[in-house]
């Protein structure tokens, strides 16, 4: 499992593999699989990848923990970008084919929509988070600050859920169950977090316990 | 084989869809219909029923409407595959294949309230109720896109005079058809069924309401609201109610089953109007579909010539 893990070619096949649901549009727009209204088909399916691959991305460190696969972390950055890279594309499909770069009517609607002014919200949270996912950029800004702005990726996740909640007109059963995946995620998190205090609290009890618990 | 007039003909009569779409099929029934030939078109009821249920008629002699745009029309592939139907699911494509074993034989339309003479009627009644005209509409939807149909039916005020409403009506309620087991997606909509719309009894009265029988020259697909229903294309494309079952004329306002799901985003009127925003999106604009970039949304879809009259001195950023 480890080499496979940490074999070059698996991260190479990881990449291929995350470029399908791109290559299928394209394959799908140069065959009349676009359905009747092809940009709404475009704008929904790049929504619904990039909440998939953040959902893919939240999941590497509660995977890699509970399985106790440390390599897994060599696709983390790889899943994230390929979420904002889908993120861009459902972006720019709304500045260009929506908006036709209007930008004041654009920065109007950002204003005055909710939904759009919370997936905008993830689109400015993210955009960091790509921009310093380079080693230098994790040298530069140290391992602790560089994790502390990489948690971005919490509040972004929770703002494209509420984007896709606040788009659909009815039908919430979708959103919804990004929400509980993005629910799930966090809250193993916070788990994590206070049993690892919890511990870090009684390993530093130990040392005074220990004389009184010998035979260990 | 004999050859009729159109006009003779029934609605059951009809060619069913899937049998004039599928050879093989074809060859079945007119195996059928070779066979039992003196027993008539009972026993094809009989044997068949589903399949003449949605049956297809290939509608001749229609009457060109005055109200037609010249604007290019939709593919039919579009309009029968983007639909908004949320008793067969919410997705654009789930109707289309969802509604295609939805049963319309026997279909009955029943008028009642406060009219001198409440009655049903059955589609033979309704298809001979008055000449039909092809009408091609502009239909613009809620969620900003837009389509141009070619509609068959007549102005819903034929059916209006024929049963008389007392003078205290002063709206129609409408009702679409509803069952569960037909119907299993419609759990799922997140809106209650069955689905009811209303209008006033003026614009149920102006001569674009149409009571509609079919699209591209041929009844109405499944998925488009078979085997009757109405359209009303000042309005968003949710106040046209699909496969209509019931009209009831009375003197309150109906309730309408967006406005039930959402009265902050989805009132009574529905008129289409740019300059009145949904609460979550801009109506100052649509996409055609067909079309890459959005266009303008015309004040009432472009028929304020014919229905704005009916809305002067009143306030349409409060009455939305």
């Amino acid at each position: 499992m480890r080499a496979l893990l940490t074999s070059k070619w698996t991260k190479v096949a990881v990449f291929f593999i995350c470029l399908i649901p791109l290559g299928a549009l394209v394959w799908r727009g140069f065959n009349h699989g676009l359905g009747a209204n092809p940009v709404e088909f475009i704008q929904l399916t790049t929504g619904d990848w990039t909440l998939r691959f953040l959902v893919f991305t939240l999941s590497i460190t509660p995977v890699r923990k509970m399985l106790n696969l440390p390599d897994l972390i060599r696709f983390r950055r790889m899943l994230g970008l390929f979420a904002f890279s889908y993120l861009c594309i459902h972006f720019l499909t709304y500045l260009f084919l929506d908006q036709s770069f209007d930008f004041a009517a654009i920065w109007k609607d950002i204003a005055k929509r909710p939904f759009i002014t919370v997936g905008f919200l993830g689109f400015l949270l993210l955009l960091p988070l790509a921009i310093t996912s380079t080693a230098g950029w994790i040298r530069r800004l140290g391992g602790r600050r560089w994790q502390m702005l990489h948690r971005a990726i919490y509040f972004a996740a929770v703002a494209g859920v509420i984007h896709y909640y606040w788009k659909v007109k009815s039908d919430v059963r979708m959103p919804l169950f990004y929400g509980a995946l993005v629910a799930i995620l966090l809250l193993w998190r916070l788990g994590d977090w206070f049993f690892k205090r919890r511990s870090t609290a009684g390993a530093k009890l130990s040392p005074q316990q220990a004389p009184a618990n010998p035979a260990q | 084989m004999l050859v009729r007039k159109a006009t003779d003909l029934k609605y059951g009569d009809v060619t069913p869809k899937q049998v004039y779409l599928n050879r093989r099929k074809f060859l079945q029934a007119m195996g059928i219909v070779g066979a039992t030939a003196a027993a008539g078109q009972h026993l094809i009821e009989l044997v068949a029923p589903s399949q003449t249920a949605s049956a297809a008629t290939k509608f001749s002699g229609l009457v060109k409407s005055p109200f037609s745009t010249t604007e290019k029309e939709n593919s039919y592939k579009d309009v029968t595959n983007y639909n908004n139907f949320y008793e067969f699911g919410t997705d654009k494509t789930a109707p289309a294949k969802n509604s295609q074993k939805f049963d319309t034989s026997n279909w009955v339309v029943s008028v009642e309230g406060d009219v001198a003479k409440p009655r049903k009627f059955t589609m033979d009644e309704i298809l001979k109720m008055a000449p039909l005209e092809e009408r091609i509409y502009r239909h613009r939807c809620v969620e900003a896109w837009s389509i141009v149909v070619p509609w068959i039916g007549f102005s819903f005020s034929n059916l209006v005079k024929l049963v008389e409403p007392a003078p205290k009506a002063q709206f129609v309620a409408f009702q679409s058809y509803y069952d569960s087991r037909q119907m299993p997606q419609g759990r799922w909509a997140g809106i209650e069924f069955p689905y009811v719309e209303g209008l006033r009894l003026d614009e149920a009265m102006n001569p674009l309401t149409l009571l509609c029988v079919g699209m591209y020259g041929d009844s109405l697909p499944n998925q488009d609201g078979a085997p009757v229903r109405m359209v009303i294309p000042w309005k968003y494309g949710f106040k046209s109610i699909k496969s209509l079952i019931k009209i009831k004329f009375q003197s309150k306002m109906p309730p309408t089953t967006w406005n039930l799901a959402a009265s902050n985003e989805y009132g009574f009127y529905s008129n289409v109007n740019p300059n009145v925003d949904h609460p979550r999106w801009s109506q100052a604009t649509e996409r055609r579909l067909g079309e890459i970039f959005k266009r303008k949304t015309l004040m009432f879809n472009g028929y304020g010539d014919q229905v704005a009259s009916m809305y002067s001195g009143m306030d349409l950023k409060k009455n939305y």
